[in-house]
């Protein structure tokens, strides 16, 4: 997001206000984030692609709610049955459902309509000369974009009509994790991208994985992923087609998250919206914290951080720590600045978004350090894969340490290849699943000890600051393999770090 | 607490934010209009400039700020000379048995396609030379990658502020034409001192070039500077960099060398043959900058240039020159430092052809290594020969 965007997204907040008084607020953000995936996405080689890509997001969205809808799975004979005696014992109760439920198709109609009517729109774009377009590059002629609003409106349709079984949804899952693996894993990658090119009449031999830049799709899986999911277990409460395109597309949360769940972000939804000068004020306060954080300070060190380039350049063991400081508190600011950002809008919007940063590099171990640092995304580990896998085990005659290395490590290695499927995400994440086990291990076998230094306030006090440099430094070495493309390089890194050569 | 009464104590808490908001909003906006309109009255740009990282936290940069894709060279072009230099190791405190010889000039002398260890300077300090006196030779790169001599005469206007003992000019003829001097853009965005520079010495330079970029009010404001103020803060920032790597140039891998094969053009900036008057040349800036130097002694010395034996090497000696117009300015450059009794030397073929790179004034780091061998002995005589510089700053 750039600072001109953050204007106009700003500028949209006394908008809200007024719509608010009609009873509009929530159609209003709807139809803003619609707009703002196609504004946001970056330009791409593939022609067209700028105008897909975010009506895929659409059209995922869009599919997953009727995939996940209230009802959407197919009824059992038993659950049938059941519904019929209830309609014959209480006629008014099923006249009552029965109208709230035309209610609610009206409505899904509607937000249906407008949301294509919409997307029309952005496409028409290409026909208004210098006013073009909401898109970074002209989109495709309206044929096309009808047609593709026609895919995405069958498939939807035929979810909605003809339910699928609960356990298809895990083929939703998969699709996702699918589309995923192809934007992230650069062979797979490249191949779509010459597949997609060959598609719209451009050479495929220029084909790059970096062709497929469609932004916020990694966060946008992960709300779809936790609808599927969380849907299947039958935890979700009834959400509208509208409550959920606004949720998934949130416009300050769509690019970086923070990823929030949907039951929380719907009963914001459902309140009643007043931007009164608290609102304005704290909102405000996070939005000028959000730009000062990234547009100043990390901006600024990303002159500086270590990066692909100057890793093989650095030619002492103090510059490179240098380097690899810069590195730590420009990732920091940046990403802890853009959800501040989000944090801020979100407010204006009378959306109450989850906290993504608290103080992380001050953090006196591993387990903490994770617990505050990229919050939300480290909540939706825990809940749909460590918690599981711990169950699954737990199950099983596994020994308690191993379970808890097996459960750390696979989740920390699943978040570092969420960040790309390289050599050095695994590593980092090894790195982390690691440390987490260690310190696991190292709080068991200390627990006993702990309350000594209660009685030795300083000492405590020393062992607490002596836990915030270490904890620090394990996480800023760890950086060495996030920010790096190659372990060679990394490796040569840690070297001249800790004096062992690697020079250029 | 009842519910009326709840909404009653939220009611002066919302006026009290109001207010509060209102406050921080007017008091914001007054702050920032009164900062904008000190900044343009005080322009306090040449103080922020000289205040510098380098040469105390950082490592002073061996040559001046330039750099045309800063996240890659670590460097980056800006048009502050306070902060230029400032961030030039010869900032530093003078030694007190140094030398001091600054080396003015173009992008050879600055060192295109060469590491900052590499350039003409460095390799005059690698002969490292001492004066009779006992003083140790510390020479200084203050080239600048542009060819104007009016461009040298604005950076030789500053570097007396450092002490110079020797000031070596190094000067070929693609600096000397009318259309070169006010070109610049480091001359376009300094119109005050460059003003100045043209009406003390009675250049035949406009006074009111267009070219000069005059701001107006909102230019000067902080808005209007915000650039200025940026490039500020990324100057120091780089120096990070600078300092971890050792770069202030990437340079590429391959270059196009030098053309050999010439136009059958004998035209020099519109000028044709036979001959080339005097008053063709910017030889009153030359005068100027001799003059601005004061009582510190001025090397002046013609360039090495490629020669080429290509296609129409009758007719030129290499892309830049034609062979009438540079015979002409060699006899005329000699003719003026004689009739004003300047130290002169004429390096024109101290290079081999084969040590040029990608124009016919770059050399190659063995080009340099051989023109500091050629030069290190005349600075060698004017150390021994000229009292020391005199003046302070």
């Amino acid at each position: 997001m750039t600072l001109a965007q953050l204007l106009v997204f700003s500028a949209l907040a006394p908008i809200a206000r007024l719509w608010a008084r009609v009873g509009a607020r929530q159609w209003l953000m709807l139809a803003v984030s619609v707009m703002a995936i196609y504004w946001l996405q970056p330009l791409t080689p593939i022609r067209y692609l700028d105008f897909w890509l975010p009506t895929a997001a659409l059209g995922l969205t869009v599919w997953t709610w009727a995939a996940t809808r209230p009802g959407a799975s197919a009824p059992s004979a038993a659950q049938a049955a059941a519904r019929a005696r209830m309609a014959a014992a209480a006629p008014a109760a099923a006249a009552s459902a029965a109208a709230a439920q035309d209610d609610e198709r009206r409505t899904t109609l509607i937000t249906g309509l407008m949301v294509a009517g919409l997307v029309l729109l952005i496409g028409l774009g290409r026909y208004l000369g210098p006013l073009c377009c909401l898109t970074p590059s002209p989109p495709p002629a309206v044929g096309s974009v009808l047609l593709g609003l026609a895919v995405v409106a069958g498939v939807a349709a035929l979810l909605f009509w003809r339910p699928a079984p609960a356990r298809w949804l895990n083929v939703g899952v998969a699709a996702l994790i699918g589309l995923f693996v192809v934007t992230k894993l650069e062979p797979v990658g490249q191949l779509a991208s010459a597949g997609l090119r060959t598609a719209a009449g451009q050479p495929a031999d220029l084909a790059l994985a970096s062709d497929l830049r469609w932004l916020g799709f990694s966060y946008l899986a992960f709300r779809l992923i936790h609808m599927l999911r969380d849907r299947t277990a039958g935890r979700l409460p009834a959400v509208s087609l509208r409550e959920f395109l606004t949720y998934a597309l949130f416009f300050p949360a769509y690019t970086a998250g923070p990823i929030d769940r949907v039951e929380r972000f719907v009963k914001d939804q459902r309140q009643p919206f007043r931007l009164d000068a608290a609102a304005v004020l704290e909102g405000g306060t996070r939005i000028a914290l959000g730009v000062l954080k990234k547009f100043v300070l990390a901006d600024s060190l990303a002159l500086v951080a270590l990066n692909a380039a100057n890793a093989a350049q650095a030619n002492s063991m103090l510059w490179t720590w240098v380097l690899l400081y810069a590195y730590a508190w420009r990732l920091y600011w940046d990403f802890s600045g853009y959800s501040d950002i989000a944090i801020g809008l979100g407010r204006f919007f009378g959306i109450k978004l989850p906290e993504n940063f608290d103080r992380p590099y001050a953090r006196q171990n591993l387990t903490l350090f994770w617990n505050s640092w990229h919050i939300t995304l480290a909540q939706w580990f825990r809940a749909y894969v460590f918690n599981p896998l711990t169950r699954a085990l737990r199950a099983r005659p596994v020994p308690v340490p191993v379970i808890i290395f097996i459960t750390q490590a696979v989740t920390m290695v699943l978040i570092g290849l969420w960040h790309g499927m390289t050599v050095n995400f695994v590593i980092w994440g090894a790195w982390h699943g690691l440390g987490l086990f260690v310190h696991n291990r190292w709080a068991d076998f200390t627990k006993p000890h702990a309350a000594l230094l209660d009685s030795r306030p300083r000492l405590k006090r020393l062992a607490n600051l002596l836990g915030v440099v270490l904890t620090f430094h394990f996480v800023a070495l760890g950086w060495v393999w996030f920010a790096l493309p190659t372990p060679a390089l990394a490796l040569g890194v840690f070297g001249r770090l800790f004096g062992l050569g690697g020079g250029p | 607490m009842s519910a009326p009464a709840s909404a009653a104590a939220a009611q002066p808490a919302a006026t009290t934010a109001a207010r509060f908001l209102r406050n921080v909003v007017v008091k914001a906006l007054l702050l920032f209009a009164l900062v904008d309109v000190l900044v343009a009255l005080v322009d306090p740009l040449p103080v922020l400039g000289r205040l510098s990282a380098y040469n105390t936290l950082l490592p002073g940069r061996l040559r001046l700020p330039y750099g045309a894709a800063p996240d890659q060279d670590y460097n980056l072009s800006l048009f502050q000379l306070d902060a230029m230099f400032a961030s030039h190791e010869v900032a530093r405190p003078k030694a007190a048995n140094e030398y001091r010889v600054l080396l003015v000039g173009d992008s050879s002398i600055w060192g295109w396609l060469l590491p900052a260890h590499d350039t003409l300077a460095a390799q005059l300090n690698r002969v490292n030379p001492a004066t009779a006196a006992g003083k140790q030779v510390r020479v200084y790169n203050l080239g600048y990658p542009i060819l104007s001599l009016t461009k040298d005469l604005l950076l030789l206007s500053v570097v007396r502020r450092y002490q110079p003992d020797l000031i070596v000019w190094m000067v070929t003829l693609e600096s000397f034409p009318a259309d070169k001097q006010l070109f610049p853009p480091i001359v376009q965005n300094n119109p005050g001192p460059m003003r100045d520079l043209i009406a003390r010495y009675h250049l035949t330079l406009n006074l009111e070039d267009p070219s000069f970029v005059n701001p107006n009010f909102w230019d000067r404001t902080l808005i209007g500077r915000r650039r200025d103020l940026a490039d500020l803060l990324r100057l120091q920032l780089y120096g990070v960099a600078w300092a971890a790597t050792g770069i202030d140039q990437a340079i590429p891998a391959t270059y196009t060398p030098r053309t050999v094969d010439l136009a059958a053009d004998p035209t020099f900036h519109g000028l044709k043959p036979p001959h080339l008057a005097a008053s063709d040349l910017a030889f009153d800036v030359l005068e100027a900058g001799v003059s601005e130097a004061g009582n510190v002694p001025v090397l002046i010395a013609n360039e090495p240039t490629f020669v080429s034996n290509g296609q129409n090497s009758d007719i030129r000696y290499n892309f830049f020159y034609p062979r009438w117009a540079y015979d002409d300015y060699r006899q005329l450059l000699a003719a003026e430092a004689k009739a004003h009794g300047w130290r002169y030397l004429d390096l024109w073929d101290a290079v081999g052809n084969d040590q040029y790179t990608d124009s016919p004034i770059h050399l190659s780091a063995q080009g340099n290594a051989r023109l500091a061998a050629k030069l290190s002995g005349p600075i060698l005589v004017v150390a021994n020969g000229a009292a020391p510089a005199a003046q302070t700053p």
